[in-house]
């Protein structure tokens, strides 16, 4: 490099190889839906070509039959109606009472020493093992669905809103004493909105929790509701309705975590 | 409003931060603190301000603070701390919130303190979308909005570059020649102190003790970039300081 006397001509002159890019994961419309419908048209050809066994797979069409009768026959609001509910309210129960204590454990140290154990205590139990206490102690009918669910979504959504809290800038909240703003503004201004971005994908998770249990629940003692709706199917080995129960669950998983998407577009576009 | 402070001595555990520290704030003045990192400047003005207590020795105030002052002690931070999700005019009015300061009546002192930081345009925009100067006028802007009696400032330049700094001193100069206020201004930037202190306030290395106090009475106003009197000024504070920062510095290391 220092070497004047040798003339530039003298080098081969190679290109900085680029090493930079990736780990920016950016929207890509469509590719979702493409592997969808990809692998639907597979099992389609296979079930029609005989490689994929009728007792392995049913035929997507046949699925897609079964659905739109159960849409027009109008047992599919039969199904979903009651199902929907138990969802709105079980969760609402558990991630709001979960938001609660989160960020209870996250302000206050004896709330946390107290809490933050038994938590961890409650957090792997499989709830559906519990379906039958429940059942005992809130009977057969819808409160002991709710209890399941709401139990379920408790604990996932305590652990997030805590570590959302104890992540919120300190600096920020310090910035507040300064200003002699109350505890409750502090709370309120600083601490949630700063909480809300773990918060929300805590949610996330809860949702997902919340529509396995729901199927759990209602396969005890309901008449509708979608999980009634796939044990009668799993119990005739009627393939094509229990598939389209599935499916319905499927949707219903997707357009929960979009509407979380909507609230976090919303919520969380200080973010940019 | 004056400060006192009247021999504060603070630890943390076993490390003595501050020791015996005494010393005046007039009001209307700025007084800078300078001296090597780790010396106990941050701690110093957070126990003015109230945000932690002193082991020993007190922190008192002299008079009464103006009545219209929501704020008496306010500061500016070094990472300015705006909320990120509050607009500017969002992260003003908070601070109002508070005292029940809502509506034309917050409008009208966000209006006013924004015409004085020059950010009247930018009312709508996100911290985000800020440069970091204009993120420190903002802070600025917020901290005046409560009508300090006294603003403790720490270290508030120290995260920008060069140029800003300088331009952010000269819209400091200007702040304080329309309408003087007390504050205690935290730095380790010696041209800073020279550029805004009445009083600069030379602290040894931790547990920091007052070195020396220096006092300019050259009007702000007429301090300029490189003057040579501010210049002669500053090598002597460097002198006092250089051994001071060179053992804190190698203090430091064997932590
Ligand atoms: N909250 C705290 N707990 C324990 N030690 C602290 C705390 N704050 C500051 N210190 C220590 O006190 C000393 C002075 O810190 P600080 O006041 O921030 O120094 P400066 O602002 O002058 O650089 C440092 O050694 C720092 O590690
Ligand atoms: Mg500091």
């Amino acid at each position: 490099m220092s070497d004047t006397t040798t003339p530039e001509t003298t080098h081969t002159a190679v290109e900085v190889r680029f090493r930079g890019g990736g780990f920016a994961p950016s929207a890509r419309r469509g590719v979702g839906v493409a592997v969808f419908v990809l692998l639907i048209l597979l099992v389609e050809w296979g079930t029609r070509a005989g490689w994929i066994s009728a007792l392995t797979l049913p035929k997507p069409s046949d699925v897609a039959a079964t659905f739109v009768e159960l849409w027009q026959s109008g047992l599919l609001f039969k199904h979903l109606i009651p199902s929907l509910s138990r969802l709105a309210v079980g969760t609402t129960l558990g991630a709001s009472i979960g938001i609660g204590v989160g960020i209870l454990i996250g302000l206050f140290s004896y709330v946390r020493a107290g809490l933050v154990p038994l938590v961890a205590a409650l957090f792997p139990i499989p709830k559906i093992a519990l379906l039958p206490l429940f059942v005992i102690w809130f009977g057969i009918d819808e409160t002991s669905k709710y209890a399941l669910i709401a139990f379920g979504t408790f604990t996932p959504t305590v652990v997030a809103t805590y570590g959302a809290v104890d992540n919120v800038d300190r600096s920020l909240i310090r910035m507040g004493q300064s200003f002699g703003l109350s505890w409750l503004s502090i709370v309120r201004k600083i601490v949630l909105p700063g909480a809300m971005p773990g918060i929300l994908s805590g949610l996330r998770i809860s949702l997902a929790i919340a529509i396995i249990l729901l199927v759990a629940a209602e396969m005890l003692g309901a008449e509708y509701g979608i999980g009634a709706y796939i044990l009668e199917a799993g119990s005739l080995y009627d393939l094509e309705r229990l598939f389209a129960g599935v499916l319905i669950l499927s949707v219903l998983g997707v357009t929960l975590s979009m509407v979380i998407g909507l609230i976090e577009k919303r919520l969380l576009a200080w973010r940019g | 409003m004056d400060i006192r402070l009247d021999a504060i001595s603070h630890s943390y555990g076993d490390t003595e931060v501050l020791r015996d520290i005494s010393l005046d704030i007039p009001a209307g003045r700025i007084v800078c603190l300078v001296g090597p990192s780790g010396c106990g400047k941050s701690t110093l003005l957070r126990l003015i301000g109230g945000l932690e207590r002193a082991d020993k020795g007190r922190v008192l105030q002299v008079g009464t603070p103006p009545a219209d002052s929501l704020n008496p002690l306010t500061y500016v931070f070094q990472d300015f701390a705006l909320l990120p999700w509050r607009t500017v005019h969002g992260n003003i009015s908070l601070v109002l919130e508070d005292h029940g300061i809502r509506g034309k009546a917050a409008d009208a002192i966000i209006g006013d303190v924004l015409a004085r930081t020059k950010l009247t345009d930018f009312a709508r925009a996100l911290p985000r979308q800020l440069s970091g100067g204009m993120k420190q006028r903002v802070a600025i802007a917020r901290a005046l909005a409560v009508n300090p009696a006294v603003m403790l400032m720490d270290e508030p330049l120290s995260a920008l570059d060069s140029q800003t700094r300088e331009l952010l001193m000269d819209d400091l100069v200007a702040l304080w020649m329309r309408q003087p206020f007390t504050s205690v201004y935290v730095t380790h930037n010696l041209a800073e102190a020279v550029r805004l202190g009445h009083k600069i306030v030379v602290l040894s290395r931790r547990p920091g003790q007052i070195c020396e106090v220096v006092e300019i009475d050259k009007p702000l106003d007429q301090r300029g970039y490189a003057d040579p009197e501010l210049e002669q000024v500053q090598k002597h504070l460097w002198t006092l300081m250089r051994d001071e920062a060179r053992a804190a510095d190698a203090e430091l290391l064997h932590v």
